[in-house]
């Protein structure tokens, strides 16, 4: 075994080896997700503590349930699955179809956000 | 928006909002290094499969099947608190990636140019796209070992930024050095929604 991050360019072990599945077999050939957008910052919670596989669901799908018990963005979705985001758009969508996640959107759309955002991340960075 | 699908009881706190900050620059100029040296995990690397390449950049000549290219963005996460969680992106190095750019600094609060004085002009596409889009940013000078140091005024005349941009140096392997550059940042960007405001109500 070696250990996350080494590298191994004479083995090709695990990870090294590549994805075993490539990541458009992953989402059966859909490259657009059947609802929703999912921004980068989009946040993702788990409605329930574990999906129980069922016909439609892959691995990938309840991986994303487990890792969503704790609010995570689509972003780190994608990177703590190792997979494209444009694949994580693709599987968040048939979650929330679903119901097995909850999705809040930025707040891109509601224009410039006031200031107590701005003072309230300041002093959160002071306080860091 | 609508939320009212879920299982979650009905006391669970609200989810949080969650916003960005964009960290920009040339190649190697340390953008991953502030991402991890305030973020409260290591860096953390996602990927974008594009299935349109550059058109007229790239030369897909004898390659027309290869449609597919990635493009990887490091980011890292601060919870300021229940309600809010701030992501911090370093922008895609290669700068025909604008598209990504575009999703990125869409509703970015701002973002923050990091220079290396050594490949000054690396940094203009940044700046020439933050001030093309309006979006408010501040240049920080990485003071990198072996670097001739160079007055934050003469900075400034080099970029031809307009005076009002906060220009600073940094480390942008400190936490507390990076920690500065964004709160600058957000003052900045305050002080620009401010003024912004002000001159919109004038007309």
């Amino acid at each position: 075994m070696t250990a996350p991050g080494e590298s191994t360019e004479e083995q090709w072990v695990d990870d090294h080896a590549g994805p075993v599945v490539r990541p458009y077999a992953v989402t059966r050939g859909r490259a657009r997700p059947v609802t929703g957008t999912f921004d980068l910052i989009s946040l993702v919670t788990a409605t329930r503590a574990e999906a129980s596989p069922e016909v439609g669901l892959g691995p990938e799908h309840l991986a994303i349930v487990a890792l969503c018990q704790r609010l995570q963005s689509v972003a780190e979705v994608a990177a703590h699955l190792d997979l494209p985001v444009g694949t994580i758009r693709v599987l968040l969508g048939d979650l929330v179809a679903r119901d097995l996640v909850e999705v809040r959107e930025p707040r891109v759309t509601a224009g410039l956000p006031d200031d107590s955002i701005f003072e309230a991340v300041i002093n959160g960075l002071r306080a860091l | 928006m609508d939320y009212g699908h879920s299982e979650r009881p009905a006391d669970a706190v609200p989810l949080p909002t969650a916003i960005k900050i964009l960290i920009a620059g040339g190649f190697g100029v340390g953008k991953t290094t502030m991402v991890g040296a305030v973020s409260e995990t290591r860096p953390l690397r996602t990927e974008e499969v594009l299935t349109e390449t550059g058109v007229g950049i790239d030369d897909l000549s004898g390659v027309e099947g290869k449609t597919t290219t990635t493009v990887a963005m490091d980011f890292g996460r601060i919870t300021i608190s229940d309600d809010l969680v701030l992501y911090l992106f370093g922008t895609p190095g290669q700068d025909r990636f604008w598209f990504v750019w575009d999703e990125l600094a869409l509703g970015a609060l701002g973002a923050v140019v990091l220079a290396d004085t050594r490949r000054l002009a690396d940094c203009f596409p940044s700046i020439d796209y933050f001030e093309g889009r309006g979006t408010p940013f501040v240049v920080a000078v990485n003071c990198f070992e072996g670097a001739r140091q160079y007055r934050l005024d003469e900075v400034q005349a080099a970029l031809n930024l307009d005076p009002g941009v906060p220009v600073l140096l940094c480390d942008a392997r400190q936490r507390e050095s990076s920690k500065e550059v964004l709160i600058t940042l957000m003052e900045h960007a305050m002080k620009t929604r401010e003024s912004r405001r002000r001159a919109a109500s004038a007309e």
